[in-house]
């Protein structure tokens, strides 16, 4: 029993954080949110860091890691608001592809690695409608279908072999498409029970990617609305002074610290393909989205007026996380997901 | 219970296993973790030898589940207290602790796989938790050799068990306004302590009693107070019993009237007991005092309830799903944030404010757990025969006020963990 990182994976956290600090201001998210673009200077930055490449196997050009080692970056990805497709390309798209044969597999792993391509990767909860967040300029689209006779199917569709319709999102940068495509041999991934199983890893990974970058858009609302609490005064006295803002902080703190540690252990189990992993992804994701929609709720409440105001950088990070915590199975439908398993082992 | 509360523990959680660690130095406590090893969440092979030893001794000595009488009433005091002297006698009541006090020297990992297994046998609660999840390690921290030795294996082997001696009538949240205290004796070989503690866990019936007096009148709030241990038979000593809310005796109100403490059962220095008393406190919220495997077992057996209502309610049932898989979820998570606590602990970091997040969660999850139950019981719930349930739930609603209410807690994350201004 070792609960925690390595010092190598604290580390590439560590490098990462100032980069998006600099690269990935307020001010840049603005922009992102005036003119959405799947890919940007700061991407190149991320691909020639290797985080774009992370999850590629060494011989495609990435570092072949896993979920586990990403997962420190998803979070800083969530707390700076970064708006490329680190989840769908790297966390999702990559691994599928990874894990399916074929050079076409392999031009594709070549591409993400280089930072050339992003991807989008259609939801496979049942509850989720048709559109694809990030579908809207991305170079790969990574989709499922079933046959008529039953048969699933998971195809890699160059952006040129579909068609995408844009849909608007509360959150610009989310860039949500309809996709269509006609099913072709040419891009045919894996069908049957190959299909199947990779399409429920890749729920299970959706879930805990899109965790991670919840646990860090929690904390980076919780910390605006800390230092808003310490600046703002009323009564003649900072607001964060008050019990009833101090509570309200800490009990989203609270949620937060305890969805952290259940999506760590979700990535570790998903890496080493434990037997409870799915349910470990679902305890994740329903923890962290409960926590992120929390931290959104006390964040707005604290900063009041401001915070409701376009001008206030809080929204940014609202309306990711609103999106985000319903994104991949909500936090009640893991909830079903946990209850049903439980009883299944019974 | 007992009230203990007020600001911020310095100290929480360096002494998990019974032996002090120094803030911030990293001491290799434990041999089954190196930092820089992946992080990996199965056991060792040691460590499952460890839980199949535990397990099978549990099996073949733990009374079945609910038969020894409520440890609040004395014959069910004293069942529990004969319990404990059996663990003791193979070593299995304080199994951190090292071997010349009667333990089996295990690491923290080690503890917490012990109550996984304790609770899963549905063993009686533990009569001396004051004293060996709470005193214990204090002592280990600041006792003098000659105070290990006294106190230890007897809290060991239960025959003399403590309760908490911190808040008073007028000092409950604000645990730096007590007034109770402590003057020099005439032969200058101890002190002479005066006044009243209130909501003393265990003490209708304890032997010994840990306390904060003041010794220093003139000294600021959080000065001047020093941290006592108490024999309760000692002249001068009178304790009323206070029923609960479910009737029973669970604390006392405790007198004191000039009763002598000699110098040797001082805990600390002198006008530093808040230091030693914050100590107490960071067990009592942070690692030490309530382990995952009471809200995972209580979890587990919530959804075998859920599953035996729905067969018979399907309808009525499902509505209470959510409840249920979120209780289950909190009871997993604090297992997990335990696990990413110890090792924290063992690689040599510190529990700081964390603790008194991990107190809000535990006292919470506890009254998520048997709420969800009452809920899938319906009008049975108020019946009292047979009704674990029931029982659990009272023990729970006390959660969020003792070891410091979660009110006070939540301020100590403000402040603390987000650096919001004191008031």
């Amino acid at each position: 029993m070792r609960f925690a990182f390595t010092d190598q994976q604290l580390e590439f956290r560590n490098a990462l954080r100032p980069v998006l600090d600099k690269e990935c201001t307020t001010s840049d998210l603005r922009s992102a949110f005036a003119a959405p673009a799947p890919r940007s200077d700061r991407w190149n930055t991320l691909a020639e860091m290797g985080i774009v490449g992370l999850t590629v196997p060494e011989e495609h050009g990435g570092l072949g890691m896993g979920l586990l080692d990403l997962v420190l970056l998803l979070e800083e990805a969530g707390r700076a608001g970064l708006p490329e497709p680190l989840l769908e390309t790297t966390a999702l798209a990559a691994p599928l592809l990874g894990a399916t044969a074929g050079s076409r597999s392999g031009t594709w792993l070549d591409q993400i690695a280089a930072g050339d391509v992003t991807a989008a990767v259609a939801p496979v909860d049942p509850a989720a409608g048709p559109a694809v967040a990030g579908a809207d300029g991305a170079d790969l689209l990574v989709v499922h279908t079933v046959t008529p006779s039953g048969r699933p199917e998971l195809h890699a569709v160059p952006a040129s072999a579909a068609t995408t319709t844009p849909v608007a999102s509360l959150d610009p940068t989310r860039r949500l498409a309809t996709v269509h495509w006609d099913p072709s041999p040419a891009t045919l991934l894996a069908s049957g029970e190959e299909a199947h199983v990779l399409l429920a890893d890749l729920a299970d990974r959706a879930a805990v990617g899109s965790a991670a970058l919840l646990l860090g858009l929690a904390d980076r609302m919780i910390v605006l609305a800390a230092e808003y609490a310490r600046e703002r005064h009323q009564f003649g006295k900072p607001i964060g002074s008050f019990q009833a803002v101090k509570h309200l902080l800490a009990g989203a703190q609270v949620r937060l610290e305890f969805a952290r540690p259940a999506v760590y252990a979700a990535a570790w189990s998903l890496d080493g393909g434990e037997p409870d992993r799915s349910r470990a992804a679902s305890l994740a994701k329903a923890s962290a989205s409960d926590a992120a929609t929390e931290a959104a709720r006390v964040s707005l409440q604290v900063h009041g007026a401001i915070g409701y105001t376009w001008e206030c950088d809080l929204q940014l990070f609202l309306k990711r996380a609103w999106a985000l915590a319903e994104a991949w199975g909500s936090a009640a439908d893991h909830r079903q997901r946990i209850l049903l398993s439980l009883l299944d082992e019974r | 219970m007992s009230a203990v509360c007020q600001i911020a523990p310095t100290v929480d959680g360096r002494h998990l296993r019974g032996i002090p660690l120094r803030a911030g130095r990293r001491t290799p406590i434990s041999l089954d973790v190196t930092e820089n090893e992946p992080m990996d969440l199965s056991f060792t092979d040691a460590q499952d030898e460890f839980r199949s030893r535990a397990r099978a001794w549990l099996a073949a000595h733990a009374p079945a589940p609910g038969a020894l009488p409520s440890l609040d009433t004395a014959a069910g005091f004293e069942a529990h207290r004969a319990w404990e002297q059996t663990m003791y006698a193979d070593r299995w009541s304080v199994v951190s602790w090292p071997e010349e006090f009667g333990g089996q020297g295990v690491g923290i990992l080690e503890w917490l796989i012990f109550e996984e297994e304790y609770w899963r046998a549905q063993a009686p609660l533990r009569v001396s938790q004051n004293g060996i999840f709470l005193l214990a390690p204090t002592i280990f921290e600041f006792g003098t050799d000659a105070q290990q030795r006294r106190f230890l294996p007897p809290m060991a082997s239960a025959e003399e068990i403590w309760c908490q001696g911190w808040s008073e009538p007028d000092a409950g949240s604000d645990l730096a306004g007590i007034r109770s205290r402590a003057v020099r004796a005439p032969g200058d070989d101890g002190w002479l302590l005066t006044g009243q503690k209130t909501w003393a866990s265990r003490g209708a019936f304890a032997e010994w009693c840990f306390g904060l007096f003041r010794t220093d009148p003139e000294a600021e709030r959080h000065r001047g107070l020093t941290y006592f241990l108490i024999e309760m038979r000692a002249p001068g000593v009178t304790v009323r019993p206070i029923p609960q809310i479910d009737g029973e005796t669970g604390f006392a109100e405790l007198f004191f009237e000039e009763v002598f403490v000699p110098d040797s059962q001082v805990l600390g220095e002198v006008g530093k007991g808040w230091n030693v008393a914050m100590a107490t406190a960071g067990s009592e919220r942070g690692l030490s005092l309530r382990s995952p495997a009471r809200y995972t077992e209580a979890a587990g057996r919530l959804v075998d309830l859920y599953a035996e209502r729905l067969a018979v309610d399907p309808i009525r049932t499902a509505r209470n799903a959510d409840a249920v898989a979120q209780a289950w979820m909190d009871a997993e998570s604090y297992r997990l944030n335990t696990y990413w606590t110890a090792t924290r602990v063992v690689t040599g970091g510190t529990v700081g404010p964390e603790a008194s997040a991990n107190k809000i969660h535990w006292s919470e999850t506890d009254l998520a757990i048997h709420r969800a139950a009452l809920g899938l019981l319906g009008t049975g719930a108020e019946q009292t025969e047979g009704n674990q349930w029931l029982d659990g739930y009272l023990f729970a609603l006390a959660g969020p006020i003792y070891a410091g209410t979660n009110e006070i807690q939540r301020n100590v994350v403000a402040e603390r963990m987000l650096g919001l201004p004191r008031s």
